[in-house]
């Protein structure tokens, strides 16, 4: 086993720190170091986006990053969606519009579509399906979650957010 | 029935779902999310080979990784006769290897570290010396003198399982012998695997000192895993106690008991620690429940005018080395004689052959109740060729030939009895929706530029709900299911059911349908499933068989409740029973409606104000035993274009009508529709779990292993008719699998409409672009 580094991070504005092998993913070190258990594993292929966080405003695949990568950045997950203990306009879309089922792809999809609204307010159906095309879902086929981000980009066109 | 107030929101409400407000914020608890002081992780080692002799197991390198606690084999099960374990069908499986390994990735020794990175490896370390064998990987070669023999534990010498047969065998050939038709199709319904986007995983934790031994496990049947595993464990069934979280997932592949699991509990024991268990994708995908594998032949023998006079059904099922399906103990091929389908037929006669070859176990109910996936294809494929043979429109034929709804109960050839239908109707939604004859008339046009556009039209019946006990049974446990449900003295509720969602929504659908029948807001009605030590003893969730049986017994149990509420509200309006009528959440005095008790009034005095002669409380339970199965059907129906060019395949369009009958709620019964199609669309299109001659898995990860992504997801249309299940208790048949049964033949009718006009009679699925193309190649459309 490889000596440990001290990996010190932001996540959802919180400063954190723990110790992890070099060679420890990142998303083993959110679950497991720190114990944030939102963010999942699908896939050991790099397919599936369960895994999908925000490090330094850009999504990525987290099983795919180390956590000594990720040493000195600002990360956000599913946790950090809430707003002054208030559901963001994209969790609440996922409810309304039925986008879950299992719940299992949710943190990843919420992640993706997330940043995707950051980018783009206000996507339309094919910009939605491109943008959360690396994030599987084997429950939904996909049609509520489209309709789950345009709700929320709605919402927070009229000032929801 | 009578619809409730939104507030009340009982049947028929798209009620927004419960458990979603934990899983949008990242606060489910899935298996992998248990974390316990001092848990251990566990890693597999697996077999290279396909089929190889085990000559030894050197642990000693790996056994010096810093962090490793213990390593187990096969030699070390076999001391304590866990080396093997039954599966649920009454076949017996390997749990980890011993004499010889009988497919690639197979379970050959189980690593426990203090880190899941020790624990994977320790096991690169182990060094396993194999002597390859010869390999059998085509199952039509199986029976052949020369094949190798796969399992030397049976007492029978040759690999095969079992053969199974109904119908009646010499009227069915006559009727082939004086056809003026006939029609065949030689139809594979490929390997595939269910891959549930979590994977199969456990935390096991043996408490030495209370002797408990409590499982977290991804289980779809917890009850029946915990009798599992106390009857080959030899644990007393008190002690074990089987806690299903939140699952990510299943569609049958949640069903098996897997040798991860019993490692994790013999490591558990052996350490005294909690040990966890959690499959990689690719372990998933490559060792654990995949499905179908169903090489088929339909014939159907028809009269000039297209009536069907007989259908004739021969089948190979390749099991690969295990026969590890879940499967009624009956029905060696599940329910595939369902296979007459929609249509009637006068005479029929199915015969199906399992057998073993060198690749993963299995053989599972994937999102079908028990091969009915296969057989909903086959003969919705097989109905298309006849028509291309009669030259006659699919849907013409089909009509001719729909059980009419006047014939219902209708007894099928191959013994169903068929609760409820109105085919026709169906039928004629989904034509009028997609504009079927306008069509016609593009595709026709479109011939003539030759472009290449297809219809696909499938007429499915479906068969779900198992029970009734009388004819099901898992390894003798009956198919019933239950449910608990309590009240407690403010009127809120708590539920119990032997079932488990794994991302159906019981938590809303059950709290719904007691809604409906006591009156009791569904948000006030909290609903557990998937802890043997709390709730009722049941088969769990698979078959789409939760609201045919748990769903069922809920609203039994309601009854039993509203009955005693009646006797309550009797005591307190001091009138007799006999005055009292109910409406939703109360019982008044008839002409008098003024004079009444809500349900949380009754629900109060069940513990306060306790009518002489009458316990206490306001509570019951019931294990329904459904007397007959239930029939979904609905017609679907697919638009294709094909790029000439390329053969890629574009789906247009795809309309499914349902008719599940009544339904609980709106929203979530239109998006198992959803899910299921998409299944259905890779199914037909992408998936396939191949194996090379050497027994080589070739779909072993998500890379080889195609998920559609948003992007190649058609758009789904949906649309319904209702015909209620006249045995159930508030109508239900079940939707879970129905839009995975369709919607396959739907497709590959479709590709093959489009390039009918080319003399193409059938083509396997998956349909690739690249096979689309050969064909176009060969036929001289592309350069
Ligand atoms: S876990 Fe699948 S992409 Fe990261
Ligand atoms: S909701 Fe189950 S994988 Fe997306």
């Amino acid at each position: 086993m490889a000596k440990k580094e001290l990996i010190k991070l932001k996540i959802n504005g919180k400063e954190r720190e723990a110790a992890a092998e070099p060679r420890l993913l990142l998303v083993h070190f959110i679950r497991e170091a720190l114990g944030l258990t939102g963010t999942h594993v699908g896939c050991d292929t790099s397919n599936c986006g369960a895994c999908t966080v925000i490090m330094n405003g850009k999504t990525v695949k987290s099983c795919t990053v180390f956590a000594v990568q990720a040493d000195g950045a600002e990360v956000m997950t599913v946790e950090g969606l809430l707003q002054n203990g208030a559901l963001h306009p994209l969790q609440e879309g996922f409810k309304e519009e039925h986008g879950l089922q299992c719940g299992f792809c949710t943190p990843g999809m919420l992640m993706s579509t997330y940043a995707l609204l950051q980018k783009n307010p206000q996507p339309s159906e094919e910009q939605i399906r491109w943008g959360i095309s690396g994030n599987l879902c084997r429950c939904t086929g996909y049609q509520n979650i489209v309709k789950a981000v345009q709700f929320a980009s709605k919402k927070m066109a009229q000032g929801g957010k | 029935m009578q619809k409730t107030s939104a507030e009340i929101s009982g049947m028929g409400h798209s009620m927004k779902r419960k458990e979603d407000s934990r899983f949008i914020q990242g606060k489910g608890n899935y298996v992998d999310d248990v974390n316990l002081p001092g848990m251990v992780y566990g890693h597999m080692v697996r077999s290279p080979y396909a089929h190889a002799r085990l000559k030894s197991i050197n642990t000693d390198a790996a056994k010096k990784v810093p962090g490793v606690l213990a390593i187990i084999t096969g030699e070390d099960l076999a001391k304590a006769n866990l080396a093997w374990m039954p599966t649920l069908s009454n076949d017996k499986q390997m749990v980890l290897a011993t004499g010889k390994v009988l497919f690639q990735a197979q379970e050959v020794a189980f690593v426990v570290a203090e880190d899941r990175y020790a624990a994977a490896d320790a096991a690169e370390l182990v060094e396993v010396e194999y002597e390859e064998l010869p390999v059998l990987v085509d199952p039509h070669k199986a029976m052949d003198a020369d094949a190798p023999l796969l399992r030397e534990d049976r007492t029978e010498k040759n690999n095969h399982i079992f053969h199974w047969e109904v119908g009646d065998k010499a009227a069915t050939d006559k009727a082939f012998k004086e056809a003026a038709v006939v029609s065949k199709v030689n139809a594979l319904s490929p390997r595939c695997h269910p891959a549930p986007l979590e994977t199969c995983g456990c935390v096991a934790d043996f408490n030495k000192a209370t002797e408990k031994l409590t499982v977290w496990l991804t289980s779809q049947a917890p009850h029946v895993h915990r009798t599992v595993f106390a009857l080959v464990g030899g644990i007393p069934e008190q002690n074990i106690r089987i806690i299903s979280p939140d699952i990510g997932g299943g569609f049958g592949n949640k069903v098996p008991v897997y040798p991860g699991y019993v490692c994790a509990v013999v490591a558990s024991l052996t350490l005294g620690l909690p040990v966890k268990w959690i499959e990689t994708r690719s372990e998933n995908l490559q060792s654990t429940g995949f499905a179908r594998d169903y090489h088929m032949t339909a014939e159907i023998a028809a009269d000039k005018e297209g009536k069907v006079k007989a259908l004739r059904v021969k089948t190979l099922a390749d099991h690969g080395a295990f026969n590890a399906a879940a499967q009624p103990t009956k029905f060696p091929a599940g329910l595939f004689s369902i296979c007459t389908g929609s249509y009637e037929f006068p005479q029929s006669f199915c015969e199906v052959d399992g057998v073993y070859t060198n690749k993963a176990p299995g053989g599972i109910a994937y999102r079908c109740s028990f091969r009915v996936t296969e057989a909903a294809y086959l003969i919705e494929r097989a109905m298309d060729v006849l028509a291309d043979d009669l030259k006659m429109d699919p849907v013409e034929l089909r009509k001719k030939n729909f059980v009419p709804a006047a014939k219902f109960p209708y007894k099928s050839p191959l013994g169903w009895t068929y609760d409820s239908g109105d085919y026709h109707a169906a039928m004629k939604l989904a034509l009028d929706t997609i504009g079927y004859d306008a069509l016609l008339k593009e595709q026709a046009e479109k011939r003539k530029k030759g472009e290449l556009m297809g219809i696909g039209i499938s007429s499915f019946t479906e068969i779900v709900g198992a029970g009734p006990a009388h004819t099901f049974d898992i390894l003798g446990i009956k198919m019933f299911d239950s449910a608990e449900i309590r009240i407690h003295p403010t009127g809120k509720a708590i539920c119990r059911m032997g079932t488990k969602s794994q991302g159906q929504g019981h938590e809303t659908t059950y709290a719904q349908i007691v809604a409906q029948e006591l009156g009791i807001p569904a948000k006030d009605v909290q609903v557990e499933e998937g802890d043997t030590d709390t709730a009722p003893y049941g088969l769990g969730t698979y078959a789409s068989r939760s609201t045919p049986t748990s769903g069922a017994a809920t609203a039994m149990a309601a009854r039993k409740i509203k009955e005693k509420a009646r006797k309550i509200a009797a005591f307190l309006l001091e009138v007799s029973e006999q005055d009292l009528e109910w409406e939703p959440g109360k019982f008044f005095v008839k002409g008098a409606p003024s004079k009444a008790k809500t349900i949380q009034e009754i629900a109060f005095a069940a513990y306060t104000n306790i009518p002489p002669g009458l316990e206490a409380g306001l509570e019951a339970v019931d294990y329904y035993d459904p007397p007959n199965l239930t029939f979904p059907f609905g017609t679907y129906i697919a638009v294709v274009d094909i790029d000439k060019g390329t053969g890629e395949i574009k789906v247009r369009r795809f309309v499914a009508v349902d008719d599940c009958g009544n339904i609980i709620n709106p929203m979530i019964v239109e998006g198992q529709i959803h899910g299921g199609l998409t299944e259905g669309f890779a199914i037909a299109f992408m998936q396939e779990i191949g194996y090379d001659e050497s027994g080589n898995v070739q779909g072993g990860t998500f890379m080889d292993y195609l998920i559609p992504t948003a992007v190649e997801t058609p758009h789904w249309e949906t649309g319904k008719t209702t015909t209620p299940s006249p045995h159930h208790p508030f109508g239900a048949k079940g939707i879970g699998e129905s839009p995975n049964v369709g919607s396959p033949a739907a497709f590959v009718n479709a590709v093959v409409d489009a390039l009918s006009h080319l003399g193409v009679k059938h083509i396997d699925m998956p349909i690739t672009p690249w096979k689309v193309w050969n064909i176009l190649k060969e036929k001289g459309i592309t350069g």
